[in-house]
């Protein structure tokens, strides 16, 4: 089989798990949805590793059939087969399908089973089709398909209010984020004349001049298509709110893959980003802003899941700033390995979330080291990993990043200074949430765990406190504890391997494996020559290691060692920690400057235009006419029917004169 | 022939039946004014009907008196049933179609 026909089949097995659990479900007995849904996404791994074994470096596209012909355009149903692609196939079906195996168990006791199952299917199918698109029709179908499965699973429980709300805000921004790509679509459509990423990258290169003015634009609105949808700033609000859907989702869509779509694309467009270097630098400072913006605020955020939320956004920025320096292996392996340590990271928040049954709250977590000690190394492991800790896998793609910024020299040193100042922090967050959970006296949900027994509490909404019931709609009675189920802790186990080792794809100088893999797809880049020299990248990963370790060893202190040093910072820094803990107020701006501004037009459309302007002048004043008009006629209408007799006779009398006299 | 003194009496006799559909109050009254107004009619149309010598005229006087029949019927139910409702028996109470 070729390369294309493996696409196809990676393609194909999503489709058909989804088709068969939303239409079999009545027919599927207990947990067999849940498993023949992630059958369907280990084919398509399976798929995806047959393509990574028939792939050659050259970019193989294949048509099924032709989408639209007219005018002299054509557009097909085309799948693009070459390295790029088929790395990001392996990271979602592979991701994906551990994710689907720990869903089985979690999601076990929920009225919604196998509509989540579906729904978590058509994502993947959603985001295969967006990393395997040929040309730019089938990028935007596949990039508003993930954020339609995105939107379903926020709202999966869709009597609790706060998660509708939440689906809504991340439809909307994303929204924002797919018209971004179809001007930028139409705009590079206008001047090369065609879709097709062969023919617009070729045809690029003859319509524009290094940062023409148009292709500017159209980087700048493909940056706002991949800014919405991987929440960097100003869109990125949407992401932390997200989090109301299931945790395996927030796992699944809102860390480990949709989210990276927006890598991916600057990565699938570097021909144009390096012909525009004008956007290209504008991302880079994006990212970095993102990166220390999302650090800053998940430092004091105390909902657990919130924290994981702003460390993604966090790290999508090192992915967008790799990215945008043209350090695109980098990027991509930062993109894998961030994968796996968040998915991981998640996994254990959920574990934790269901022992604590249903809180999320850092305040009133703790001492769960001894309860629940596979979560507990699992989650230490994901947490090390994300902090960049020597040898962990997130320690070799953070550092590689940084390190190309600063061989890319000029602005981006300052870019990359960034980047370090905003790892100590993710290494302190990282840990404040380890210790915060793990260690300190045990809470009395820890205490039933080590009992044996999983703490359950009245089913309410973790954000407002409302009562709930365990109906479809709403979560399920059951919690689900990874010590108790084994799909889990096998997920987990295999998550927690990955992000030991998943770095040994690209060590530095030893091992580049993933960047020779990749190299095919961006061999036309102009930066490909330009490489950190190997004691650069070496000192770069002893300051990162550095870093890392002293940024673990300062939250032991803050949290372990002085614990009440916390609340005397709090205290001292009262407003910074206000400021922080608005998230720099992000939420409240767009209130002001988008939400009430659109409310108060709406109201006063209400009020003024509709009562006043159509009900009382238009439709008020047409009938006041009418009446006004008619007012003789109701007078001659009295009623008395002796007064009509009067009237016809007379009409009768006066209509006979007329004929006597015309007759005469 | 002449037919002057026919249509004198039928004019007459309409004369008499509006002036009391105009005057009286009492429906039965009005009702059998409204049937002297077309009885007048259907003498006129008798007369007319002689003095041509044709058919035509006679066979309208049956229909008119056939309609005639008609509305004092539907007129005879009117006021029964305003009597059943105990209404006043009195044409100028009934003005609800006031406009």
């Amino acid at each position: 089989m070729s390369a294309t026909d493996y696409g196809w089949l990676v393609l194909a097995f999503p489709v058909a798990g989804m088709l068969i659990v939303a239409f079999g479900w009545r027919l599927l007995p207990g947990r067999l949805p849940g498993w023949i849904a992630s059958g369907a996404i280990l084919g398509s791994f399976l798929a995806s590793l047959g393509a990574l074994d028939t792939v050659d470096g050259e970019a193989h596209v294949d048509s099924a059939w032709t989408y639209v012909d007219t005018a002299g355009f054509t557009a097909d149903m085309a799948i693009l087969v070459d390295p790029l692609s088929v790395f990001m196939c392996l990271v979602v079906s592979g991701v994906s399908f551990l994710i689907h195996v720990y869903s089985v168990a979690y999601m076990g006791g929920d009225r919604g089973y196998s509509r989540y199952f579906a729904y978590l299917n058509y994502f993947v199918f959603s985001m295969l089709l967006l990393v395997l698109a040929a040309n730019f029709v089938i990028l935007i179908i596949g990039w508003a398909f993930v954020g339609a499965a995105s939107y379903l699973l926020i709202s999966f429980w869709y009597r609790r209010t706060t998660a509708t709300y939440a689906g809504i805000k991340a439809f909307v921004i994303n929204v924002i984020g797919d018209v971004g790509l179809v001007i930028a679509a139409f705009l590079l459509f206008d001047n090369t004349g065609a879709l097709d990423y062969a023919g617009v990258f070729g045809g690029a290169e003859e319509a524009f001049g290094t940062n023409d003015g148009t292709l500017v634009v159209a980087c700048l609105m493909l940056l706002v298509g991949a800014f919405a949808k991987s929440a960097q700033l100003p869109l990125h609000t949407w992401l932390p709110d997200a989090m109301e859907g299931p945790t395996p989702v927030s796992a699944l869509i809102h860390a480990a893959t949709m989210v990276t779509a927006g890598v991916y694309l600057i990565a699938r467009m570097h021909p144009l980003f390096e012909l525009a270097p004008t956007a290209a630098d504008i991302s880079a400072i994006i990212g970095t802003a993102t990166l220390v913006f999302a650090a800053t605020v998940a430092l004091v955020v105390t909902d657990l899941k919130r924290v994981i939320a702003y460390s993604t956004i966090s790290q999508i920025g090192y992915m967008v700033l790799g990215v945008s320096v043209a350090a695109y292996g980098a990027g991509l392996f930062h993109l894998m390995t961030h994968a796996f340590f968040k998915a991981l990271l998640f996994m254990g928040a959920g574990s934790v979330i269901g022992a604590m049954a249903g809180i999320q709250n850092l305040d009133r977590m703790g001492g769960f080291r001894k309860a629940m000690p596979f979560t507990f190394i699992t989650f230490t492991i994901g947490a090390l990993a994300l902090a960049a800790f020597p040898l962990t896998a997130g320690f070799f793609s953070k550092d590689e990043i940084l390190a190309f910024s600063i061989e890319r020299g000029g602005g981006f040193v300052v870019l990359a200074l960034l980047g370090y100042v905003a790892a100590f922090l993710t290494a302190f967050y990282a840990f404040r949430m380890v210790f915060r959970v793990f260690f300190g006296d045990p809470v009395p949900e820890a205490r039933e765990l080590e009992g044996g027994h999983v703490a359950h509490g009245e089913p309410l909404n973790p954000m407002t406190g409302e009562a709930e019931d365990t109906d479809v709609g709403f979560p399920g009675p059951e919690h689900h504890v990874a010590e108790q189920s084994w799909p889990m802790k096998v997920a987990m186990a295999i998550l927690a391997v990955l992000a030991i080792v998943g770095g040994v794809v690209g060590i530095p100088a030893a091992t580049d494996t993933l960047e020779h893999f990749l190299e095919p797809t961006f061999e036309d880049s102009r930066y490909i020559d330009t490489h950190p020299s190997e004691g650069a990248e070496w000192v770069g990963l002893a300051a990162g290691g550095l870093i890392s370790i002293a940024a673990i060893a300062l939250a032991y202190v803050f949290y372990i060692r002085r614990r009440g040093i916390t609340l005397q910072l709090r205290d001292r820094f009262a407003f910074a920690h206000r400021f922080l803990e608005h998230k720099w107020y992000f939420d409240e701006l767009y209130d002001a400057v988008f939400v009430r501004p659109f409310t108060g037009a709406g109201a006063f459309g209400r009020r003024v235009i509709e009562t006043d302007f159509v009900q009382g002048f238009i439709v008020g004043g047409a009938t006041g006419v009418v009446r006004a008009g008619t007012s003789f006629a109701r007078a001659i209408q009295t009623g008395y029917v002796r007064a009509y007799a009067l009237l016809l006779l007379l009409g009768v009398g006066a209509l006979g004169l007329y004929f006597l006299v015309q007759s005469s | 022939m002449d037919i002057t003194w026919y249509l004198v009496l039928s004019a007459f006799i309409f004369a008499i039946g509006a002036a009391g559909v105009m005057s009286r109050r009492n429906p039965l009254v009005v009702l059998l004014c409204l049937e002297l107004m077309l009885n007048a009619g259907n003498l006129a149309l008798v007369a007319f009907s002689r003095m041509h010598g044709g058919e035509a005229g006679q066979v309208f006087a049956l229909i008119v008196m056939v309609i005639a029949a008609c509305e004092v019927v539907i007129g005879l139910g009117i006021i029964v049933a305003m009597y059943r409702r105990r209404l006043p028996i009195d044409v100028d109470e009934m003005s609800e179609l006031r406009g």
